[in-house]
């Protein structure tokens, strides 16, 4: 049998032997599992990205049994919501474990990514798993868009009126490419059915390829720690990295530990605060969608804000371009601007422990900076609110922007060759 | 398998052709599934033509009819506003609505309409396609302390006169949209078609 890897691990006898000997089960267990080394020093930051496994897991379950009850029309979408919030048996809590777990979702997402940014998870050689990531994160965001509109509530359909019109800023195009993506002169029961099905079938399906994209990236290269050093400079004669110890049993036990923590507070939220005090569920949210009025304050979810309060902080025209159109280019250009991290930093260090004060400074600036913007995103405008948007979206650029000179320009501490 | 007596320059051609052959056949293979997007013909035809009759319509009074589902508002103005609307000019974006949409036989007039009072308008936001609020006195308001009467849009604060046009620095780019319409009668509007104005 000259087909396959010759060489590859396989059991001594029994059912797992058949198998490997037509399948590389116990290469592919070693290679993710009981043979992938992580540094050993990796603290509470490194929780977030199993976490953001652990609750994709609930979304596609619990979207799963969703479906079965729901009604996907504009007649039906909001009863059958509510249908499935009085009616089904236990309805309520699959629901509230999906509408909340799309923001616990992003919790965990934006933890797991400021982790990358303080450890310099993106730098060379994990480019790639840092694009896969914020290609997820893009996904993300588009599935929890399309997602919201399903409840066919009034922050649904106007939430999403308001994205949608977004793409009509577009020159020349624009109000074509709204038509066509809504398939309607309004949003309607066709946008409707449309956006269930990126919703529940083509998203998932990109989004999980993305995930397993991410991951045999991030075996391949292996794990970055909090102090930056590659441990597979130093192996013993086995060939295994002095300072990694084996995933399972060893950091999978660890993950459990803070499985646990987070379905603690997970099931509080969903117990205690299902609405998350009107962030994660909005109160117009329980008025059927009426396509001929406007809730008196609109608002994304939270975890858009950030991203809105940049759109709503462009007001003036520049250059001959109109104010609506920059706003849609600032807030395409913020998201963007977080692939090209990778070639941003210029830093001979990855971790936020040897990098100088220039680089914590800038890091603090632009996390103040997007929580500001968050929390404003979430309020009506007046005019000194805009002009803190404004600030912080400038100081939110300059963050990358200045990147390749501030990491250059600063003196870094020697990176020790062991984890100590 | 020999690589002797291969015609290469023959074999390029040919992978060339079947490669851009292969990529015709992909994009045309796409062509239903983006025409799917497109408004259905059930779609198109729910998009006909509406009738309001504003015959119990007072001076000062808005009705809401929905074309294409969208909110269309007709207001008929009081004399006053009619008076106020031609004084505003000089704060408004677009005063005589050059780049704002609106069916060529509306003049761009103060008042933006066919018979003088009664204004036809889409009541949708020009900015984020919110459905802005009608206002109509003449009081200071929380977000305008010298408002005339209008429109003021809650999502992001575009404010409008009562012939939907914007006023200035405010993030809505034109005046509201006029929909193509024409008096069936003196009390029929017809709304979506240009009848006998076309």
């Amino acid at each position: 049998m000259a087909v396959g890897n010759p060489n590859r691990a396989k059991a001594e006898k029994g059912i797992i032997r058949w198998i490997d000997d037509r399948f590389p089960l116990t290469q592919m267990w070693q290679d993710h599992m009981s043979k992938y080394y992580a540094s050993k020093n990796f603290n509470v930051w490194y929780v977030f990205g199993v976490l953001s496994l652990l609750v994709l897991v609930n979304q596609i379950l619990t979207g799963i049994w969703l479906t079965m009850s729901y009604v996907p029309t504009a007649e039906g979408a909001f009863a059958s919501v509510e249908y499935i919030m009085r009616d089904v048996e236990m309805g309520w809590i699959i629901r509230y474990m999906h509408s909340s777990g799309a923001s616990a979702f992003f919790v965990v997402v934006y933890l797991h990514m400021f982790r990358g940014l303080m450890y310099g998870s993106y730098q060379k050689p994990r480019e790639l798993i840092w694009l896969f990531g914020m290609a997820i994160y893009l996904a993300l965001m588009a599935e929890g868009f399309f997602g919201y509109l399903l409840p066919w509530g009034q922050m649904s359909y106007w939430g999403a009126q308001v994205i949608l019109s977004l793409a009509g800023a577009i020159p020349v195009v624009g109000e074509d490419l709204v038509q066509w993506i809504r398939g309607d002169y309004l949003i309607s029961g066709i946008t409707l059915n449309r956006f269930f099905s990126l919703h529940v079938i083509a998203l998932p399906i990109v989004i999980l390829a993305l995930v397993v994209l991410h991951i045999l990236a991030l075996h391949d290269v292996g794990s970055n720690n909090p102090d930056g050093i590659e441990i597979d400079q130093n192996k013993d004669e086995n060939g295994v990295p002095v300072d990694g110890i084996a995933f399972w049993p060893y950091h999978v036990v660890k993950d459990l530990v803070a499985v646990g923590v987070f379905l603690t507070v997970f099931c509080l939220v969903i117990f205690f605060f299902p609405e998350g005090g009107g962030y994660f569920i909005e109160k117009p949210n329980y008025e059927p969608a009426n396509s001929l009025k406007t809730p008196e304050h609109i608002a994304p979810v939270w975890y858009f804000t950030p991203y809105y309060s940049m759109l709503r902080a462009i007001t003036f025209p520049l250059f001959g371009l109109d104010a609506k159109f920059l706003g849609v280019v600032t807030m395409g250009g913020a998201i963007a601007i977080l692939f090209v991290m990778p070639w941003l930093d210029r830093s001979p260090v990855k971790s936020m422990r040897y990098k100088g004060w220039l680089s914590r400074a800038w890091l603090a600036i632009f996390v103040v900076s997007f929580i500001i913007l968050g929390y404003l995103g979430t309020l009506a405008t007046t005019e000194g609110r805009t002009q803190v948007a404004q600030l912080c979206t400038v100081l939110y650029f300059l963050y990358f922007i200045l990147m390749p000179f501030y990491t250059r320009m600063e003196a870094t501490k020697p990176v020790p060759a062991r984890v100590v | 398998m020999s690589n002797e007596g291969v015609n290469n320059p023959r074999r390029r051609v040919l992978v060339g052709a079947s490669l851009v052959m292969g990529a015709v056949g992909t994009a045309s293979a796409l062509v239903p599934f983006v025409a799917s997007w497109s408004p259905s013909a059930k779609a198109r035809a729910a998009g006909a033509p509406v009738k309001a009759d504003i015959s119990k319509l007072e001076p000062g009074q808005q009705m809401v009819v929905a074309w294409r589902g969208k909110p269309v508002w007709i207001v008929r103005r009081s004399a006053e506003a009619m008076a106020n609307l031609v004084t505003l000019d000089d704060s408004l974006a677009d005063p005589a609505s050059v780049v704002s949409k609106q069916p060529v036989y509306v003049p761009g007039t103060a008042a933006r309409s066919l018979r003088d009072e009664v204004v036809v308008l889409i009541g949708l936001c020009t900015h984020l396609g919110c459905s802005p609020t009608y206002r109509p006195e003449v009081v200071p308001t929380d977000f305008d302390a010298n408002w005339q009467g209008g429109f003021y849009c809650p999502c992001h604060g575009s404010t409008f006169d009562l012939s939907g046009r914007v006023y200035k620095g405010k993030p809505a780019p034109t005046n509201l949209e006029i929909p193509p319409h024409f008096y069936e009668s003196d009390a029929v509007i017809l709304i979506g078609e240009d009848g006998v104005n076309a």
